[in-house]
């Protein structure tokens, strides 16, 4: 094909891309939205098939790397989502970073000067450290996410400091790099080996529940590479498929910044819950609490009329999702108005309760946002908090408190609040929620599943 | 005179409007539906396998080339898996729809 045809085909593949987004504003578009996305992308593969050889090899590759990510995206747990996207940002920093070496290796076939004009030497630039950085903080996301790493933060003295100046020193690399009249691999080498220590360097301090912060900022980090690529390659499409990207990514980290009431920063400056976790609990004065069985929990849930059920991490950790439905489903057979309330950071990733929730095949017109449902708590009979801890503290309300002004959902407005949990501990912030030592509170402790199990028998 | 432009900048043009579009395409996301936004950008974002196809199959073959190829498989279980896993996950909203409309 002509350079012309190629890049208009391109041109409809990137219309395709953004179609595959805008499908996405409903559950009704969004399966022909992905459909699309398919279509984009077979177009763009096709095409660029026309301009290169070793078919054989290309097409052999496609094949392997196809079949394991159909085989994985079939076997994938829903509760393991978060570590499935994690560990695909980390491809796509990999095969950005092994793009830009092939591409200082052999410019002309990229279209690019044998000897690199300083433009394209910052944008491989760009396109190499962005990937690595994805690559090692995924891997790192990945790790902390299913359970092989801790999830504590990882903090040490200086921390900020030894990350400045690595990244001044990848600079100077950087600089080395672009002012070499001929390819320079030792400042490539140098370069690309800091910024894959900087990404790992980043992540580790940074706890488990901000979780849904840094897969988000990954996400937009792996757009950004394949954009740099783009810039780069010279290829409007990657350019338009990676923005797209990377701005969804930011997106979501800002709307998940914004339901912690934390400044992003903040965040990735990391560290928060480590301190704070011991001294919020020891302010002294031994409160009460009143706790109770599944079956008392059943009794008072089989006579409410409306039932709010809170889901929270507790909720995924112990893979409740199925007993959650048939204990919704036997309520409404008796009548009773179940409905089940989001906070937008419950869970490890955005959006990750409503996809349990999906899974386990509860009508999506019961599941409601927390904006939706914040005003029904006050007449609602019961609210069943469900392995959430600091998404229904009422300290938010607090001037003072360390979570002041997170938006949270108002389960304490409720006429009965019943809150399965494992043990009094603290959540994730390290606060104490008085919602659990008020009057109308009952705690039923154990295991989510195992309680809701036991309710569904009661019933 | 707009032959005479940098491609670069024709390039920033281009990013700096998509970039645009994207805001205000993902901000009509359905925040119920933000778990399979990330699957579907992270198989768009596997668009990557385009640069790697061209490392792969260059006119003049060296040892970039298995560079590629390994960056091409990369690319594709992501392409692959992400369309999948979003496809997946979007039928398990499609049966509650049923259910409910039922």
């Amino acid at each position: 094909m002509s350079a012309n045809s190629v890049a208009l085909a391109y041109l409809i593949a990137s219309v395709f891309f953004i179609l595959a987004l805008k499908g996405l504003s409903s559950p009704l578009t969004s399966r022909r939205g992905n459909l699309f996305g398919m279509v984009g992308m077979t177009i763009a593969v096709i095409t660029t098939l026309t301009v290169t050889k070793n078919w054989a090899l290309i097409l052999g590759c496609i094949a392997v790397g196809g079949a394991i990510g159909a085989v994985v995206a079939r076997r994938v747990e829903m509760t393991a989502m978060p570590e499935l996207v994690a560990f695909m940002h980390s491809l796509v920093g990999l095969a950005a970073v092994f793009i830009a070496i092939a591409a200082v290796n052999n410019p002309v076939s990229f279209g690019l000067p044998a000897v690199l004009p300083m433009g394209s030497k910052l944008e491989l630039f760009l396109g190499t450290f962005i990937g690595a950085m994805t690559w090692s903080g995924s891997v790192i996301a990945f790790l902390k996410l299913s359970g092989r790493m801790s999830g504590a933060p990882i903090t040490f003295g200086g921390q900020h400091m030894v990350n400045l100046v690595l990244a001044i020193v990848m600079l100077g690399f950087g600089l080395w790099f672009f002012f070499s009249e001929t390819t320079n691999w030792t400042a490539f080498a140098g370069m690309a080996a800091i910024a894959f220590v900087l990404g790992f360097l980043i992540i580790i301090p940074i706890g488990g529940a901000d979780m849904p912060v840094v897969i988000s900022m990954l996400n937009s980090y792996s757009g950004w590479a394949a954009a740099g690529i783009g810039f780069s390659l010279g290829n409007p499409m990657l350019i338009i498929a990676g923005s797209l990207v990377g701005s969804s990514g930011a997106i979501l980290s800002y709307i998940m910044c914004k339901a912690m009431n934390r400044p992003f920063l903040s965040v990735i400056l990391g560290g928060f819950g480590s301190e704070g976790g011991t001294a919020a609990v020891s302010d002294g004065t031994q409160k009460t609490y009143r706790s109770g069985s599944a079956d008392d929990a059943a009794f008072l849930l089989g006579n409410a009329d409306s039932v709010i059920i809170v889901p929270g991490y507790g909720l995924a950790v112990a893979r409740a999702q199925h007993s959650v439905k048939e204990l919704a489903e036997k309520l409404h057979a008796k009548g009773v108005n179940v409905r089940f309330a989001i906070h937008p950071v419950a869970g490890r990733m955005p959006g990750h309760m409503n996809v349990l929730l999906a899974e386990a095949e509860i009508p999506y017109e019961q599941v409601l946002e927390m904006d939706e449902i914040n005003s029904d708590f006050s007449n609602t009979d019961v609210v069943l908090v469900l392995g959430a801890n600091d998404v229904v503290n009422p300290a938010a309300n607090v001037p003072g408190s360390p979570i002041y002004g997170m938006p949270i959902l108002d389960a304490y407005k409720a006429r009965t609040v019943m809150v399965v949990k494992r043990s009094m501990a603290a959540g994730y912030a390290g606060l104490d929620n008085d919602l659990f030592y008020m009057d109308k509170t009952m705690m039923v402790f154990g295991d989510a599943k195992k309680v809701v199990e036991g309710m569904v028998k009661a019933l | 005179m707009i032959g005479e432009v940098d491609p670069t900048i024709i390039n920033l043009t281009v990013f700096v409007l998509a970039i645009f579009v994207g805001y205000h395409v993902v901000w009509n996301v359905t925040p119920a539906l933000h778990t399979p936004l990330m699957s579907v950008t992270n198989a768009i974002s596997g668009i990557i396998l385009v640069g790697a196809m061209l490392a792969a199959g260059p006119a003049e073959s060296d040892w970039g080339v298995w560079l590629g190829a390994v960056a091409v498989t990369l690319a594709s279980i992501n392409v692959f898996g992400g369309f999948l896993v979003t496809q997946r996950m979007l039928e398990m909203f499609r049966k509650k729809d049923k259910k409910g409309s039922a």
